[in-house]
C-alpha cells in the first residue's frame, strides 16, 4: 500500500517536469535540424546541425536585436535601481505624514495595463523625438520596473533592525551617508534579486518594443522573433525561429537557475506581501 | 504595515531628536522626489493623456489636430429620416464585446487553472522527497521564458501538419484527425489557455508555496497523531490557513490575465476568436489610425482594471480585520 502511493506520488513528479521542461527541450531538438528533417516529427535529438544557429547569428539584424536588448535592459536596471534606492530608503526608514498613500500609488501603478498609458506614452515619445530609438524604451519601462523595484526593497530595508542605523545618526551622518555606506553594503543580495527580475522584465517585454520601434535596426529580440516570417504560411522558417528563440532563452534559464532562491524570495516578495 | 502603526517610534530622547528627525524628513523628501517625477512623466501623466485623446478623434498622423467630441467615441446615436435610431461607437460595437468577451473568459479560465495546477505543483514542492531542488529548478523553466519565446515554441509545437502534439494525441488515441489549433476558430482560444496556463502556473505554485510554508509543521503532525485523513486535512486546515496568499496570487494574475496582448497577438494573429482588449485597442490606436477611438477602449480596459484593483483593496480589509480578530 505504502509503494503504491509512493509511486503514484513520484509519477505525478515526473508529468510534472516533463510537461514543464518538455516545450523548451523540443525547441532545442528543432534548431538543430534543417532542411527536410525539420518536418519529420522526433522525439529524441538525431542530428547536431548548427545550421540554423549560423544562419542566425550572421544575420544582418539578429545580432543587432541582441545588442539592442542588452542595452535597454541594462540602463533600464541601473535608472531604476538608482531612483528606486534612496526612495525606498525614504519610504521605509523615515516617518512622515502620507508615506502609505505614497506606497499604495506605487502599488496601484504596478497594477496599470500597459495599454492604459500606450497612448499616453506613445506621444510623449514623439514630443522627446527619440520614437524608434533604444531611449523610447528605456524611458518607457520605467512605467513596471520603478514600482516593482521600489516596492520589494521598501519591503526589504523595513526589516532591517534600527540599530545598524544608530550609530551612524548618533555620529551625525547625514541620510545620504546613511544609504551609501551603511545600507548599500546590506543590500547586495536585494539588489541583485531586484536588478534581475527588472532586467527580465525588461528583456521580455514586448508592446511597447513593438510599438516604439518601426526599423528593424532598432528593434529588441521579442519583436524581431515575433516578426520572422517567410514569404508564407508554409515558407514560415521554423528552425530559425527556434534557433533565435533557444539563444536568447538560454542566458536566463541560467541566470534564473543560478539564483533561484533569491528570484523565488523576490518573487514572493513582491506578490505575497502586496 | 501593521507594526509601525502599534510600535511607537524609537527615539530614546524625544525632544532632542526632533531637529534631527525634521532634517531627516526632509532629506526624505528629496530622495522621494525624483522617483515620483519619473512616475508623474511615464504613468500619471500618459494616462491622462490617454483619456483626454478618448474623447478627442485624433489621429495617427496628426496628434495635436484632434478635436474633442465627447462621448462621441463611446456611444453615439444618429436619427435616420425613416426615424430609426442608429447607434455608434464602442459600446454599439460587436467587436469590442466580442474582445470583452473573449477577455473576461480567458481570464476566468487560465486563472481557475493556473490556482488548481499551481495548488497541486505547491503542494509537491511542499513534500519532502529526494530531487524536490531538481523539480523546483524545472518548473522555473517555463517561467523564465520570455511570452514571446513560448508563443512561438508552443506554435510550432501546435502546428497542423507538423506539430508534436497533434503526434501525441493521434498516438494516444485522443483525436482521430489533425487539428489545426491556432488557425481554427474553435480551437485558437483554448491553444492560447494552454500555452499561458502552461507558462504562468510556476508563477502561482510559488505564490501558493511561500503560504504552505508559512503553516506551522506541528498542526499537520497532531492531525496525523489523530487520524485524520489527509484530505480533509486539506480541506478543514491547509486550505483555510493559506486562504489568504492564493487571494493575493489570484488577483495577481487576474490583473495580468485581463491586459494579455503578446501571446495572443503572435500566436493567433488577426483572429476574432481571441482578440483580446488590448490587442483590439492596439489595432485601433496604430494600425487603423483612429488613436482616439483606441484610446477610448484603453481608458475601458483601465477601468475594468481599476474596479478590480478596488475590489482588491476592499479584499484586503476583510483579510486584515479577520486577522485581528484572531
Amino acid at each position: 500500500m505504502k509503494w503504491v502511493k509512493l509511486t503514484s506520488f513520484y509519477a505525478l513528479v515526473v508529468v510534472i517536469v516533463v510537461i514543464a521542461v518538455f516545450p523548451f527541450y523540443y525547441a532545442v531538438v528543432t534548431s538543430f535540424k534543417s532542411g527536410t528533417a525539420l518536418f519529420r516529427i522526433s522525439y529524441w535529438p538525431e542530428s547536431l546541425n548548427w545550421a540554423n544557429y549560423i544562419s542566425v547569428l550572421t544575420s544582418r539584424n539578429f545580432p543587432i536585436s541582441i545588442w539592442n536588448s542588452v542595452f535597454v535592459a541594462t540602463l533600464t536596471v541601473v535608472f531604476a535601481l538608482f531612483l528606486a534606492v534612496t526612495a525606498s530608503y525614504a519610504l521605509s526608514r523615515v516617518q512622515f505624514r502620507g508615506r502609505a498613500l505614497i506606497l499604495m500609488t506605487i502599488l496601484g501603478v504596478s497594477m496599470f495595463p500597459q495599454i492604459a498609458v500606450l497612448a499616453g506614452v506613445f506621444e510623449l515619445i514623439r514630443f522627446l523625438g527619440v520614437f524608434n530609438t533604444p531611449w523610447a524604451l528605456i524611458i518607457s519601462y520605467t512605467i513596471f520596473t520603478l514600482p516593482f523595484t521600489v516596492w520589494v526593497l521598501t519591503t526589504f530595508m523595513r526589516d532591517l533592525p534600527m540599530e545598524i542605523e544608530e550609530a551612524a545618526i548618533v555620529d551625525g551622518a547625514s541620510p545620504w551617508v546613511i544609504i551609501t555606506q551603511v545600507f548599500l553594503p546590506l543590500m547586495w543580495p536585494a539588489l541583485v534579486t531586484t536588478g534581475l527580475l527588472a532586467f527580465i522584465g525588461a528583456w521580455n517585454e514586448f508592446l511597447f518594443a513593438l510599438t516604439f520601434t518601426s526599423s528593424e535596426t532598432t528593434r529588441t529580440v521579442p519583436v524581431a522573433i515575433a516578426l520572422l516570417s517567410g514569404a508564407s504560411e508554409q515558407e514560415v522558417p521554423w528552425g530559425n525561429i527556434m534557433a533565435a528563440s533557444v539563444i536568447v532563452t538560454v542566458p536566463l534559464i541560467i541566470l534564473v537557475l543560478i539564483f533561484q532562491r533569491k528570484i523565488v524570495a523576490g518573487l514572493t516578495a513582491g506578490g505575497v506581501k502586496g | 504595515m501593521t507594526t509601525e502603526a502599534t510600535n511607537p517610534p524609537h527615539t530614546a530622547a524625544r525632544s532632542g531628536m526632533s531637529e534631527l528627525k525634521r532634517q531627516r524628513v526632509r532629506a526624505a523628501m528629496w530622495f522621494l522626489v525624483p522617483m515620483l517625477a519619473a512616475l508623474a512623466i511615464v504613468a500619471a501623466w500618459p494616462l491622462a493623456r490617454t483619456i483626454w485623446f478618448g474623447f478627442t478623434d485624433t489621429t495617427l498622423n496628426n496628434l495635436y489636430g484632434g478635436e474633442f467630441i465627447g462621448f462621441e467615441n463611446y456611444l453615439t446615436w444618429r436619427e435616420l429620416s425613416s426615424g430609426a435610431i442608429r447607434w455608434r461607437g464602442i459600446l454599439a460595437d460587436p467587436s469590442w464585446w466580442n474582445a470583452v468577451w473573449n477577455t473576461v473568459y480567458f481570464a476566468v479560465i487560465s486563472v481557475f487553472f493556473e490556482t488548481v495546477f499551481g495548488m497541486i505543483v505547491a503542494l509537491v514542492l511542499n513534500a519532502e522527497f529526494k530531487g524536490r531542488g531538481l523539480v523546483r529548478a524545472a518548473i522555473l523553466i517555463p517561467w523564465a521564458i520570455p511570452t514571446i519565446v513560448s508563443a512561438r515554441m508552443w506554435g510550432w509545437m501546435l502546428n497542423d501538419q507538423f506539430g508534436i502534439l497533434n503526434d501525441i494525441f493521434l498516438n494516444l488515441g485522443l483525436i482521430s484527425q489533425k487539428i489545426a489549433w491556432t488557425a481554427s476558430a474553435d480551437t485558437a482560444m483554448t491553444a492560447i489557455l494552454i500555452v499561458d496556463i502552461w507558462k504562468t502556473t510556476p508563477f502561482m505554485a510559488l505564490l501558493i508555496l511561500a503560504g504552505l510554508q508559512m503553516v506551522p509543521r506541528d498542526i499537520y503532525e497532531a492531525s496525523r497523531i489523530d487520524g485524520v485523513h489527509p484530505v480533509k486535512v486539506f480541506f478543514r486546515i491547509t486550505l483555510p490557513l493559506i486562504r489568504p496568499a492564493i487571494m493575493v496570487a489570484v488577483i495577481f494574475r487576474t490583473l495580468d490575465a485581463l491586459r494579455i496582448f503578446d501571446l495572443v497577438y503572435v500566436l493567433t494573429p488577426n483572429s476574432a476568436a481571441t482578440k483580446t482588449m488590448s490587442v483590439i485597442a492596439r489595432e485601433n490606436l496604430i494600425d487603423f489610425n483612429k488613436f482616439g477611438y483606441g484610446s477610448a477602449q484603453s481608458t475601458l480596459l483601465f477601468l475594468l482594471i481599476t474596479a478590480f484593483v478596488a475590489l482588491y483593496i476592499w479584499l484586503g480589509r476583510v483579510n486584515l480585520s479577520g486577522e485581528t480578530e484572531r
